[in-house]
């Protein structure tokens, strides 16, 4: 019996190094092949950092992550403030409509961003459309863009929010409310600073996936208005090459920080947003 | 007053207490009343424009006209052409499925039966690929499987017959399964972790083998992952564009990238709606799957 157990457990722990091996040996020849010197991508030619200089040097890249940074910036703030009162309304208040904001908040989420994009695509045309009658000329960019990101954003941020809260019980804000704190009060000093990882948590994961979006962007994206995930999307499909190297490994660093940063702001056991965030959609 | 004396007070005075719940309402909806707004005008709204044009007819031009309404667009699903890609598309992304689940589950496992402090370590390092840029994540496997790639270079060094992988669906779905596994490890994780073990316990004190305690409770105590994983996973993997743009080949075309051919290439955005309300149903049917086998009772 006991050898039994040891076996499997040891089949267990093969199948997780495994899918860790699986999970990091791709990244991990990207950002080795990234320092090639060689312009020949999958032959090695030494250690060399020119295909940093030449990315950074790009003024077609250096425009396309300042596209990709007011987006993000704009959508994150817009989302989680959205987002967050969205939470609070649901998990805390009973109100007209709350199971149909429910129902409709979880969408986004599992939308393909194919069928999103093309949602996003047609509603700007005909609200351009229209527009455009009246008077002033609209064209896509980086406003429809924003709006855009916004519109998935906010689910996202709430159910983050919503996860955070669900661990909270009201106690406190029921105490605040005895000791004759006003509703104001109360959401300010009690409320917020509870829900505040959450939040904050919701905030780093809009502000990941609106850098990380291609297609919706893509679809509802105008001239000049290149995000870099688009522009490098527009590389990728041509081919592979050191450059490009360089410029993913830039990218998942950037992604890898802002892992570090949300796990900063909810330490302790089993806090982490992404298990709490999965546990509130199932 | 304690909120025994809050309630004794507001039982005593009905009108407070309907004032009190009156603001309550009033705050929640005022709440929840910019999500609301924004979600009807930037995604259900989007969803009823979808709808509408896929009954609106396609000029010779390409410009869709919104009159003459028709089912043309329905009825060219059913092409076979199309049919062969929503199937392949179906059958790509229950394999992806499939693979990602038995993967997962022995993986979710394991992390969820390892002391606390280790298994904090070991989520951690399934939530660095879960947040890395996706479009990176899977130009990772194009850099890899390509011609000019590591491993061909490896076969080649090696002189050895070259692997040639890239651009057909076996590497669309290693694609899939790389970019969506860790969609599946949280959910499952979740449930697993939350598993009440003495349960699983028990059932071996019955004599119950470690297989059937397995299978006769650990598992269906931790169906609501599995469902909740298979979603998320399935969903996106049916729809996919960019997996298959970058790592398929251009003749085992997938719904995901025809939809997009519909509103680049031909101009043909009523069929191209039409579609997309066929990747919607396939999500609301998962959905409703999901409803029913009760995944929210946990």
């Amino acid at each position: 019996m006991t050898t039994r157990t040891t076996s499997l457990d040891r089949a267990l722990a093969a199948n997780t190094w495994f899918v860790y091996a699986f999970f990091y040996l791709p990244i991990l020849v990207l950002v080795v092949f990234s320092f090639n010197a060689s312009t020949r991508v999958g032959i090695w030619r030494g250690f060399s950092t020119r295909w940093y200089g030449e990315v950074l040097r790009n003024p077609e890249v250096l425009d396309a992550l300042k596209n990709s940074l007011i987006v993000a910036a704009l959508s994150t703030v817009a989302a989680t403030v959205i987002g967050t009162a969205a939470a609070l309304a649901i998990d805390r208040y009973r109100f007209r409509g709350r199971r149909g904001l429910d129902g409709i908040l979880y969408l986004p989420i599992i939308i393909p961003d194919v069928t999103m994009a093309v949602m996003m695509l047609l509603f700007f045309a005909r609200a351009f459309a229209l527009i455009d009658a009246a008077g002033p000329r609209f064209q896509l960019g980086i406003g429809s863009i924003t709006l855009s990101h916004i519109a998935f954003n906010i689910s996202f941020v709430a159910v983050v929010v919503r996860a955070r809260l669900g661990q909270l019980d009201g106690s406190l804000e029921e105490a605040a409310r005895d000791l004759y704190a006003n509703s104001w009060q109360t959401f300010r000093r009690v409320t917020l600073p509870l829900i505040l990882p959450g939040v904050l948590g919701g905030a780093l994961l809009a502000l990941t996936l609106s850098l990380d979006d291609v297609v919706v962007t893509a679809f509802v994206s105008g001239p000049g208005s290149t995000t870099l995930p688009v522009y490098v999307f527009g590389l990728v499909r041509r081919g592979v090459s050191p450059a490009i190297n360089a410029i993913s490994t830039i990218m998942l660093v950037a992604s890898i920080g802002l892992v570090a940063l949300s796990l900063v702001f909810q330490r302790g056991p089993k806090a982490s947003r992404n298990t709490e965030m999965i546990k509130e959609t199932t | 007053m304690t909120s025994e004396q809050r309630t004794a007070a507001l039982i005593a005075e009905p009108g407070l207490e309907a004032a009190a719940t009156a603001a309550d309402r009033k705050r929640g909806l005022l709440l929840a009343l910019p999500a609301y707004v924004y979600l009807l005008l930037f995604f259900v709204l989007p969803f009823l424009i979808v709808f509408v044009y896929s009954f609106a007819t396609r000029s010779a031009t390409g410009a869709t006209r919104l009159s003459d309404w028709n089912l043309l667009a329905y009825q060219k699903l059913f092409d076979s052409l199309v049919v062969q890609i929503v199937w392949r598309s179906f059958w790509i992304a229950s394999l992806t499925t499939i693979i990602c689940l038995v993967m997962a589950y022995p993986f979710a496992y394991y992390i969820a039966t390892r002391r606390p402090a280790v298994r904090n370590v070991l989520l951690v390092l399934v939530m660095i690929p879960f947040w890395s840029n996706f479009l990176i994540r899977t130009y990772a496997w194009r850099f890899i499987l390509g011609t000019d790639g590591p491993i061909a270079t490896l076969t080649d060094a090696l002189g050895m017959e070259p692997v040639r992988l890239l651009f057909t669906n076996a590497a669309v779905m290693i694609g899939l399964v790389y970019g969506f596994l860790p969609f599946m490890v949280l959910p499952l994780y979740a449930a697993i972790e939350r598993l009440d073990w003495s349960l699983v316990e028990a059932a071996r004190d019955l004599y119950a083998s470690g297989w059937s305690a397995f299978r006769k409770v650990t598992l269906p105590l931790t169906r609501s992952g599995i469902i909740a994983g298979s979603l998320l996973v399935f969903v996106p993997s049916f729809g996919a564009y960019v997996t298959p743009a970058i790592l398929g080949g251009s003749k085992d075309l997938l719904l995901g990238s025809y939809i997009v051919t519909q509103f680049q290439q031909a101009r043909n955005w009523p069929f191209g709606s039409a579609l997309s309300i066929v990747v919607m149903v396939f999500m609301l049917a998962a959905l409703m799957i999901r409803a029913r086998t009760g995944a929210e009772e946990v």
